[in-house]
């Protein structure tokens, strides 16, 4: 054991370099303060710490892996030419305007309609003419995108305050783009991992096994499958499945026994080799010459990349094929295939096993073979791609000038940097969500989303959602249902109902997803530790009889190690002292023998508290002391009491739930068991006293929730936003609520519920409303709307403008100016009017000549009025309702000359029909709006806000929302709030004992008298305050009737949809019904009269359309008869004749 | 059958539900009153409206009368009058609200309708007796109160660190102030109408912001929109009645006084035997404590007395509650003289009606 002793620490030295601070057996620290722990946690990784850590990552990292990867263009014409690039860097946000670079902050880049982007400097030397080498630093090669709250953006770092100062919400987690004025987010995608031997089985059930191999330069799948007992290699570049015993000779391990021993010696694997080894010798493949010419004939003609013009003889293709592609992602140095080898021999052990025991087989949804992809891996795909299409430019103008034998000027090839390649290339894939890289021939779509910025949780909701590759369409439940191992990790309400139940997912509180960890270090440990490295090591000691465990890191064959045991506890101890990155895994698997080391990104891992001999590492002190702030979250993971474990860790630890059942095995001790729940479900107080489809309804209602969105919600222009005017924060709060500061941006109000029946209005969950109430300010609502005018410039120097509007001078009549009412001298509405249907509020031209060149200056002043045509924005809304203009803003951008943003604000109040929630996914429509004296009243005169069917409770199980209303009445009657906190919070019964001791009842029931007859009710009333969410669904947004209006040109058929005013559509199960019951008359008017019908002149001669006048067919007007159909049905008899179809009429009477 | 007009004279079970709503732990029993006339008529008993007796019997007792709230018993109507008390105090006693906003400037987060809607709410102390509602009329000084609001913010010159960094941040409700308009003021010389409250907070400002508005009141009544409520709330209870089915004696009575959270239960010296009493059933706020254990529901009875209402009038402060109760009496009067004479012209027009058919049919013959 030469290696072992040579490096590998012992066990004692590493256990007292984790503990110099003393013995760690403390008493136990009470379960109550474990969870302040979250705060902290929250205060140094935030909610959307795994994009901004990504997309760190890749700005300061992977971007300089990136341009060192591709640094150099050459010339064809020239050799002596080149470009490099030496080094790269993303410098701070800022736009460039006029020639003047100056700093931008996000809120300006939100209001403009600009891109929040920073330069990306590169260092670079080139030659420039003969001889002359330049070195220029600073060279600005495109612009980047930022991301919000990463490390090059401005608000890094950023107190309170200062975020105020720069109009940012402090609230606000940050992690998307703003985009063109746009805020996009780059969702998380879930994909299968990488570079894992994933067994399963093919469509006809037979084993298989597969690699999806993914390096910088290529991805490629390779694929082991059966076939009639014998395995084959199936790869892409294979126009047949290859025998693998020809794979493996052609990979140079020739006799039959060293294939069986790299396998294993074990009958078993043996018998599975068998009818392998038949077919090879079938074939007649003994060498690896033979096996390479067998192959060669199977490669498919692969295009080479450019450069490599070389020829090479097939065989020479082959063994490339072999050693580059096939499991590229094994590397073979100087054709040495042995790594190589023992992999395809590890795959072959795999399946062979898996075949006899289906156990093997690997379960294609268990997330600890799931990889994420956020943000910054995504923009490093692109910006590879987009760098090498820059280098593809550059090369290509440089062979274009330099192949000239003449030139004027030495060549400089720092003038040809289009920045436009680049910054284009990231805006236009960010803004549309198309993500096409070309050399892993992806294209994706829908991979950004616009942040939905409809309530603070939406956008939350948003930053931890995960979408998957699965399509939507299939019908398969695997995919969709909740995984066992996702337990911590993804939350288990969480998701949209429909078709992307199960697809769509996301993050828990606590979940972090991990970045590329440099794995030379880790494989360098790893060999100190005594890892016998692969190329060491006879066929003899990877299958049979030895006590050897394979150590895999990122899926690549490291080395083997005699005992795992110390192993994987020395690299545990590591890592808890700081050695090793915090986010590495390490799993031993006891039925494959292998030690799987992990460091790469994508892994979603979680904080737990590390447990030793049946402590936890956590004390009351430790607690204390980061309660006076002397300690913080990194301090815990940096002395090790508290670790990271990823999903594959996590199976080979024993987790205990609480302290109480921790014991002698217990290696890791939960946090607090909110955290397995995300922050959209975290919202719902009792969530473990609900049936469990509630809490996922809430989690899709709480995204419609009114409320406040963001502390800079006044300085926000959006498409649309809802705004609760008194927003309450819940009496019946979470630790969660807490933590993410739903409190202090709330959507919702505490009423006041009783649950009982009222009038006919409350059948299938209406609610009755207490207009006292509405009065005071319940559910009232700011519905604020962005209407916005961009002049344009066009290409023959003019532009549009706005101008004063018309003063009531001769021609024009005042009855024409009432539509001008709002606008000011300069054109534009002024802020404050009230605008109503039809009035103008920006008073905008358009050139009428955008096309030809106007070469007359006094034209081109515009001074003629007939040069312009007015196109004026005007406001369309419901009658009767008031509207005024909020805010007006006038900036401009690069696009256009001048940007006009108006908002426009209406205040509604709840009214028949609008939407209303708990926080238990138990939505109602109001039915009916009762004066406060017809309310029921109780004892102490108070009268309910809302009334609600009890007949929602009994079929929908929300326990939970009666508890909300038990523990928010205690909460009112003793003035503090209360938790509701999932797997834990106030209990029912102290809620209880606090109502008795307020004279109330215990359960909540109150002696009601009805307000309309007077007299008490035969019933008590569970009575008592409930949070309740407005939703964005209103009537006045929908409502739509029409008994006459616009019609469409083409058809004359009134029109579609409410925008348009349309007609309400009798469809063709309607028309049936009215055929079924023979109201031909209805019919008649329904689908003639009262739509398209047309009177139509038919000839009876030719039996065509005609002029009323006469047939010009058969020039007579004689045979001329009107006819009644529907327009649409003329305008089919006329496009049947435009195809030369002749549809001719027959009349007859009836 | 000559029916006697004394329920009194109900046998006891009988008597008993009809005077009383029982509160059981499960439900309350026997809730609404026996009005039929005819209910007690095979025992010969008539159940129906004597106004002498009513006159006679309806007593009301005013428990506390402070400047806000006010708490009587009315003893001996039935429930319907009760509640067109409390239904008239609630929405139909007019006061003063603002109900007109000109906002002339508002550089205030706060949006204008918001604000108008702020001030609305807020309760005006002035006699609504003296204004007439507006209707359809031009706004005048006999139907119009006009406050003014002017509020601005600044740094506060005072730059020392305990010092508030704004001054005018909180604009309050005591800077409405009243705009006689025509002979007002000298008709509310006396008592010039102004916000009951002063530190109500209508919104706040940071420097640089201003708001400048005008708000007309007029009278209204709370049907149309709650801010011309003139109660917190108004409403009645019924008085408790705890009797017992069997006397408690010793440990238990000490358990049962224990159990009420109210503390209705005292202990007394009965024949040498230490027996629950229910000393302050008024104190009694039916939270079933004393009958939530089968054991105890079988030893004591929780009951109301139906028709002993114990009211309670909490004003907003724009009215003392006495006055509002009076008011309210007043409407319900004015309603009850308005039905009658709608009956009685109901009844002219129809013998009206008769007579004309007559005439005509006379005059055609």
């Amino acid at each position: 054991m030469a290696v072992s002793a040579a490096g590998e620490p012992d066990d004692e030295d590493v256990k007292r370099c984790l503990h110099d601070d003393g013995p760690i057996e403390r008493p136990i620290g009470s379960v109550e303060d474990k969870w302040k722990l979250l705060p902290a946690f929250l205060k140094v990784r935030g909610l959307v710490k795994q994009h901004i850590d990504s997309f760190n990552h890749f700005v300061n990292v992977e971007i300089k892996h990136i341009i060192k990867a591709n640094e150099k263009v050459t010339c064809d014409a020239d050799p002596t030419f080149f470009l490099r690039f030496s080094d790269v860097t993303v410098g701070t946000p800022s736009a460039e305007e006029d020639m003047i670079v100056s700093e931008i902050k996000p809120q300006e880049c939100r209001l403009r309609d600009i891109t929040y982007s920073a330069p990306i400097i590169a260092s670079l030397e080139y030659t420039r003419g003969k001889k002359e080498i330049v070195r220029r630093r600073g060279m600005v090669i495109g612009r980047m995108p930022i991301m919000l709250r990463s490390s090059k953006c401005v608000l890094h770092g950023k107190s309170a305050e200062e975020l105020a100062r720069v109009g940012e919400c402090p609230i606000d987690p940050g992690g998307y783009f703003v985009v063109r004025g746009v805020e996009k987010v780059i969702l998380i995608q879930e994909q299968l991992s990488k570079n894992r031997i994933i067994v399963g089985k093919d469509n006809k059930g037979k084993v298989m096994a597969s690699v999806t191999s993914s390096t910088h330069e290529r991805k490629s799948k390779t694929n082991l499958v059966t076939n009639g007992g014998a395995i084959l290699l199936r790869h892409n570049t294979m126009t047949e499945d290859v025998p693998i015993v020809v794979v493996l000779r052609a990979m140079g391990v020739e006799s039959d026994q060293e294939i069986l021993q790299l396998i294993g010696m074990e009958p078993t694997y043996v018998e599975g080799m068998a009818a392998s080894l038949r077919e090879a010798v079938v074939l007649g493949v003994t060498t690896q010459a033979k096996a390479l010419d067998f192959i060669s004939h199977k490669v498919r003609g692969f295009s080479r990349p450019w450069g490599s013009s070389m020829r090479q003889s097939r065989v020479d293709e082959a063994r490339d094929v072999l050693a580059n592609v096939v499991l590229a992602h094994v590397p073979v140095v100087a054709y040495n295939f042995w790594p190589k080898v023992v992999y395809v021999c590890q795959m072959l052990r795999r399946m062979i096993s898996a075949q006899h025991d289906p156990s093997q087989i690997d379960d294609m949804d268990y997330y600890g073979n799931k990889r994420l992809e956020l943000a910054g891996q995504l923009l490093s795909l692109l910006f590879e791609d987009l760098f090498k299409k820059l280098c593809a430019e550059l090369k290509r103008q440089a062979d274009a000038v330099l192949s000239k034998p003449t030139r004027a000027a030495a060549f400089d090839i720092a003038k040809c940097i289009r920045q436009d390649t680049i910054t284009l290339g990231f805006s236009h894939a960010i803004s549309t969500g198309n993500w096409s890289v070309k050399r892993f021939k992806m294209e994706r779509s829908g991979v950004t989303q616009v942040l939905s910025r409809l309530s603070f949780i939406s956008a939350l909701g948003m930053m931890t959602r995960i979408m998957s590759q699965f399509e939507k369409t299939r019908k398969v439940s695997g995919p969709r249902s909740l995984q066992p191992s996702q337990w911590g990790m993804l939350c288990p309400s969480d998701t949209p109902e429909g078709e992307a139940c199960g697809l769509v997912k996301n993050l828990a509180l606590t979940t972090h997803v991990t970045t590329d960890d440099d794995e030379a270090p880790i494989a360098r440990l790893a060999m100190n530790l005594g890892v016998e490295d692969v190329h060491l090591l006879p066929g003899l000691d990877f299958g049979g009889n030895g006590r050897c465990t394979l150590v895999f890191i990122n899926g690549m064959l490291l080395g083997m190690h005699r005992d795992p045991d110390r192993f994987v506890r020395s690299l545990r101890t590591l890592r808890r002292c700081g050695r090793l990155g915090e986010f590495v895994s390490v799993q031993l698997h006891p039925t494959q023998r292998t030690v799987h080391i992990a460091a790469d990104a994508g892994r979603v891992c979680r904080p737990l508290i590390v447990v030793e001999d049946g402590v936890p590492a956590v004390t009351p002190v430790h607690m204390s002391e980061l309660a006076e702030g002397v300690r913080d979250w990194q301090d815990f993971i940096r002395e090790g009491l508290i670790e990271y474990l990823d999903v594959n860790e996590e199976n080979s630890s024993e987790i205990a739930l609480y302290e109480r059942d921790v014991h002698a095995d217990t290696t890791h001790l939960e946090i607090d068991p909110l955290t397995i729940l995300g922050v959209c479900a975290g919202l719902i107080p009792y969530p473990h006293h609900n049936q469990s489809p509630r809490n996922t309804y809430q989690c899709a209602m709480g995204k419609q929730a009114m409320g406040a969105i963001a502390c800079n919600q006044h300085e926000r222009i959006d498409t649309i936003l809802y705004l609760l005017v008194y927003p309450h924060q819940p009496l019946v709060k979470s630790r969660t609520i807490d933590l993410i500061g739903f409190s202090k941006l709330p959507a919702g109000h505490n009423a006041v519920v009783a649950v009982m029946s009222y009038s006919g209005y409350d059948i299938e969950d209406a609610l009755i409303l207490n207009r006292a109430s509405l009065d005071r300010g319940f559910g009232r609502c700011i519905v604020m709307r962005k209407y916005s005018a961009n002049l344009k410039k066009y290409a023959n120097q003019t532009s549009d403008r706005i101008v004063a509007p018309p003063s009531a001078t001769g021609a024009v009549k005042s009855v024409q100016l009432q539509r001008f009412r709002v606008l000011d001298a300069d054109g534009i509405c002024a802020v404050g009017e009230r605008l109503q249907s039809g009035d103008i509020f920006v008073n905008k031209q358009v050139p009428v000549n955008t096309s030809d060149t106007i070469t007359n200056t006094e034209a081109l002043a515009g001074a003629g009025a007939e040069a312009f045509r007015p196109s004026p924005m005007s406001y369309k809304g419901p009658p009767h309702h008031d509207t005024y203009i909020d805010r007006v803003m006038i900036s401009s951008n690069e696009n256009d000359h001048f940007v006009i943003k108006i908002r426009v604000r209406s205040t509604r109040s709840p009214e028949l029909g609008d939407k209303f929630s708990s926080r238990h996914g138990q939505k109602g429509v109001c039915g009916l709006i009762v004066g406060h004296q017809d309310m029921p009243f109780n004892d102490f005169g108070m009268a309910p806000d809302i009334i609600m069917n009890p007949h929602g409770f009994p079929s929908r199980m929300t326990v939970g929302k009666m508890m909300e209303l038990l523990a928010g009445k205690a909460a009112v009657l003793d003035g503090h709030l209360r938790y509701g906190t999932a797997f834990g919070g106030d209990k029912v019964d102290d809620c209880a004992s606090v109502l008795v001791k307020h004279g109330f009842n215990y359960a909540g029931k109150d002696f009601v008298t009805s307000g309309i007859t007077g007299e008490p009710l035969a019933a008590y009333v569970f009575f008592g305050p409930i949070y309740y969410q407005k939703l964005k669904h209103m009537v006045m947004d929908k409502m739509h009737a029409r008994a006459r209006g616009p019609r469409a040109v083409l058809t004359r058929q009134p029109t579609e949809g409410r925008s348009r005013d349309g007609g309400l559509r009798l469809g063709e199960m309607e028309r049936d019904c009215l055929i079924g019951y023979g109201a031909s008359m209805l019919l008649n008017e329904r689908l003639v009269h009262s739509s398209d019908g047309f009177i139509a002149h038919v000839c009876q001669k030719c039996g065509l359309l005609c002029h009323h006048l006469g047939c010009r067919n058969c020039r007579t007007s004689i045979h001329t008869q009107p006819m009644r159909l529907p327009y649409a049905c003329k305008l089919l008899l006329q496009e049947l004749q435009s195809m030369n179809i002749v549809p001719r009429l027959t009349l007859s009477d009836t | 059958m000559a029916a006697t007009r004394r329920p009194d004279a109900l046998p006891p079970h009988l008597s008993d539900k009809h005077k009383h709503v029982t509160c059981a732990s499960d439900a309350p029993t026997y809730t609404s009153t026996p009005e039929y006339a005819g209910v007690y008529a095979s025992l010969g008993i008539d159940n129906s409206l004597d106004l002498d007796e009513l006159r006679r019997e309806v007593r009301i007792d005013v428990k506390s009368l402070t400047a806000d709230e006010m708490v009587f018993d009315v003893v001996g109507i039935d429930a319907p009058i009760a509640n067109a008390l409390r239904r008239i105090l609630l929405v139909e006693v007019p006061t003063m609200a603002i109900e007109k906003v000109w906002v002339l400037t508002n550089t205030s987060i706060i949006q204008d309708e918001v604000l108008a809607h702020r001030l609305g709410l807020i309760p005006i102390r002035a006699d609504p007796a003296r204004f007439e509602e507006r209707g359809d009329s031009e706004s005048n000084e006999s139907n119009t109160l006009c406050f003014r609001l002017t509020a601005k913010c600044t740094h506060n010159a005072d730059k020392s660190t305990d010092a508030e960094p704004y001054t005018g941040a909180r604009v309050l409700s005591s800077q409405l102030t009243w705009v006689p308009q025509g002979d007002q003021a000298a008709g509310f010389a006396a008592e010039p109408p102004r916000p009951v409250h002063d530190d109500i907070l209508i919104a706040k400002l940071r420097p640089g912001q201003e708001i400048e508005v005008e708000c007309w009141c007029e009278k209204g009544v709370g049907k149309t929109h709650a801010k011309w409520s003139p109660v917190a709330t108004a409403s009645y209870r019924l008085l408790p009645r705890i009797t017992f089915h069997q006397p408690v004696h010793g440990p238990l009575a000490a358990e049962l006084k224990a159990l009420c959270p109210l503390d209705v239960f005292d202990i007394e010296d009965v024949a040498g035997v230490p027996t629950a009493v229910a000393a302050r059933p008024r104190s009694c706020t039916v939270c079933r404590e004393c009958v939530r254990e089968p054991a105890w529901a079988e030893r004591v009875s929780l009951q109301r007395v139906r028709d002993h209402f114990i009211f309670s009038v909490e004003s907003t402060g724009a009215m003392p509650p006495d006055r509002l109760v009076r008011d309210a009496l007043g409407v319900l009067k004015q309603k009850a003289l308005d039905t009658a004479q709608l009956l009685k012209d109901t009844r002219a027009q129809a013998d009206g009606d008769v007579d004309m058919a007559g005439a005509v049919g006379a005059a055609d013959e």
